[in-house]
């Protein structure tokens, strides 16, 4: 009880101290070193985890289909206005550059191709990104900081399970939906401003895309899309998930989020491109 | 029982808990109390397993909660059932829908049962007719009430009360410990409650533990307690003004 004597303090956990503190710039790159390794395998093992749940009963359809639907309905209208203006762009940019080799009629070609196989997938996920995401790490966030997911824990319900499958299985199916949808609107942008404002002719800019847009050209943005959906639900979940106290800590974990979500999309789009060409 | 041995934590720079050793009997209520921010909620965390000791040990019964894996620390927590400081309710849930939530998850009742024992618990804590509002719809003492009703509908062998009085007007305060006694006398579990109500909660304690700097500095039964000459008990029980107290922030 009272006044016993106090022993000497627990040494700080795992050099947590040290790295906080470091005292010499060779000390500093060691330190961030291995958090950015302790960082990247964390990462990675939360994905795993997530991704297992998904396949380990009990299903989790019903919670993975509102996300399907959260997702979807938050995102749909900022993709459809992005689809059309891109695809206007490109019947305006396409038209002046093939009109240079008198080439018009491959307008169509040129405006499939460049949606289904870069633009669509990149942007849809961008637009996702910014809709869905940030809304994803903010109430994942909220959840951490109010002690949501310790009461999860408390009750033995997994938030893994609970609350990152879900969301993962629902993305994953997303974006791949509205990047369906993003190519067929900026198909149609390019279209309005090809053949109804510049004169190409109709038939031609629907029939040299059917001739032109191959399998593997669709196949290869499916890939790409899944992934990005993937990549998406990850980076934020994972952020909300280990969101730090406060309010702040949550407004940080959005941003986060966003900015990593955006530059993973855009890397893993550079490495798949060069993979499937 | 459930007994916390030589239980130390550290967050960053700051020492919180310092050797901490308590004994919480089984079927009795346990009340702990302390100044705010003495480490009283990070106490109740590791005794769910929340958080992770840097030293010493939690036993319930003889199990050693501290060490045990994710698998069966959860089934070790089927016996739990716990009210948060904060209450912690999910925001995209109703009140109802909160308080059926471990029934849904957790058991295989049927639905009318799960709406029979949810409503039960409702009307003990008064807010039957909140039962469709959103968390974000209540005020704090409305919540608690909710979080409350939510660790009681599993009928655990072990509840921790993290301050389940606090922000409560007095007769609400004083329905609430009336509410925990009771319950706590007809099904017998092992209570823990974290507390500023004094002298109140000594009416419901069969144990009061007092923690300061991050040790219990002071436990035994209420009247134990009251007759102790240790300072810093006799300040925080406001018998005297002078003491090793200080408001520093
Ligand atoms: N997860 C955490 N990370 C860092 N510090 C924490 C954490 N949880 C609690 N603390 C700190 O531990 C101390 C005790 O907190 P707490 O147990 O909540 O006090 P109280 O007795 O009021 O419930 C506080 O100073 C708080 O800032
Ligand atoms: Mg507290």
């Amino acid at each position: 009880m009272g006044g016993a004597p106090v022993p000497p303090a627990v040494p700080a956990s795992l050099g947590d101290r040290e790295m906080s503190q470091p005292r010499s710039p060779v000390a500093w790159v060691g330190a961030s070193a291995m958090r950015g390794t302790q960082f990247m395998g964390r990462m990675v093992l939360f994905l795993g985890v997530g991704l297992g749940w998904i396949f380990l009963p009990p299903a989790k359809l019903r919670r993975s289909i509102q996300q399907v639907y959260d997702i979807g309905v938050q995102s749909l209208f900022v993709v459809f206005i992005t689809a059309a203006f891109t695809g206007m762009v490109l019947g305006l940019q396409g038209y002046y550059t093939l009109s240079k080799f008198g080439s018009e009629t491959l307008l169509g070609s040129a405006v499939a191709l460049s949606l289904i196989r870069e633009l669509g997938p990149v942007l849809t996920a961008l637009m996702v990104t910014g809709r869905a995401g940030s809304s994803m790490a903010a109430e994942i966030g909220i959840m951490r900081i109010s002690e949501q997911i310790d009461a999860l824990d408390t009750m033995a319900i997994d938030p893994m399970k609970f609350l990152v499958a879900p969301r993962l299985a629902g993305s994953i199916v997303a974006v791949p939906l509205l990047t369906a949808f993003f190519d067929v609107v900026g198909i149609y942008g390019g279209y309005i401003i090809g053949v109804k404002l510049l004169g190409v002719n109709p038939g031609a800019y629907f029939g040299e895309m059917r001739s032109s847009v191959e399998m593997v050209d669709i196949i290869g943005g499916l890939i790409k899309s899944l992934c990005f959906g993937c990549i998406i639900a990850w980076v934020c979940c994972y952020m909300g998930y280990f969101a730090e106290r406060g309010a702040a800590g949550v407004s940080r974990a959005t941003t986060t989020a966003v900015v990593l979500s955006s530059a993973l999309i855009f890397m893993w789009d550079y490495l798949l491109t060069s993979v499937l060409l | 029982m459930l007994s916390i041995r030589g239980l130390w934590k550290q967050f960053g720079d700051q020492l919180v808990l310092r050797g901490i050793d308590l004994d919480m009997p089984s079927g009795k209520t346990t009340a702990i109390i302390g100044r705010s921010g003495c480490g009283k909620t990070v106490l109740l965390k590791h005794c769910i397993g929340l958080l992770k000791p840097d030293r010493g040990s939690i036993y319930v019964d003889e199990q050693e909660i501290s060490r045990l894996r994710k698998k069966e620390l959860n089934v070790a927590r089927r016996r739990f059932g716990m009210l948060f400081q904060s209450a912690a309710l999910f925001d995209s849930l109703n009140v109802f829908d909160n308080v059926a939530f471990p029934l849904r998850e957790k058991t295989t009742l049927r639905e009318e049962e799960i709406r029979r024992r949810t409503r039960e618990r409702l009307r003990q804590v008064d807010l039957e007719e909140m039962a469709h509002k959103y968390p974000a719809e209540l005020s704090g003492g409305m919540k608690k009430r909710v979080g409350l009703a939510r660790a009681l509908v599993m009928d655990p062998a072990i509840i921790l009360f993290d301050e389940p009085t606090t922000g409560l007007d007095p007769l609400m305060e004083h329905a609430i410990h009336r509410l925990i006694r009771d319950t706590q006398r007809q099904f017998g579990f092992t209570a823990v409650v974290v507390s500023h109500s004094i002298p109140q909660i000594f009416d419901i304690a069969h144990q009061v533990a007092l923690m300061y700097d991050g040790q219990i500095v002071a436990q035994g039964t209420p009247e134990e307690l009251r007759a102790s000459a240790h300072p810093v008990v006799q300040q925080f029980l406001g018998a005297t003004i002078e003491g090793p107290l200080v408001l520093d922030n």
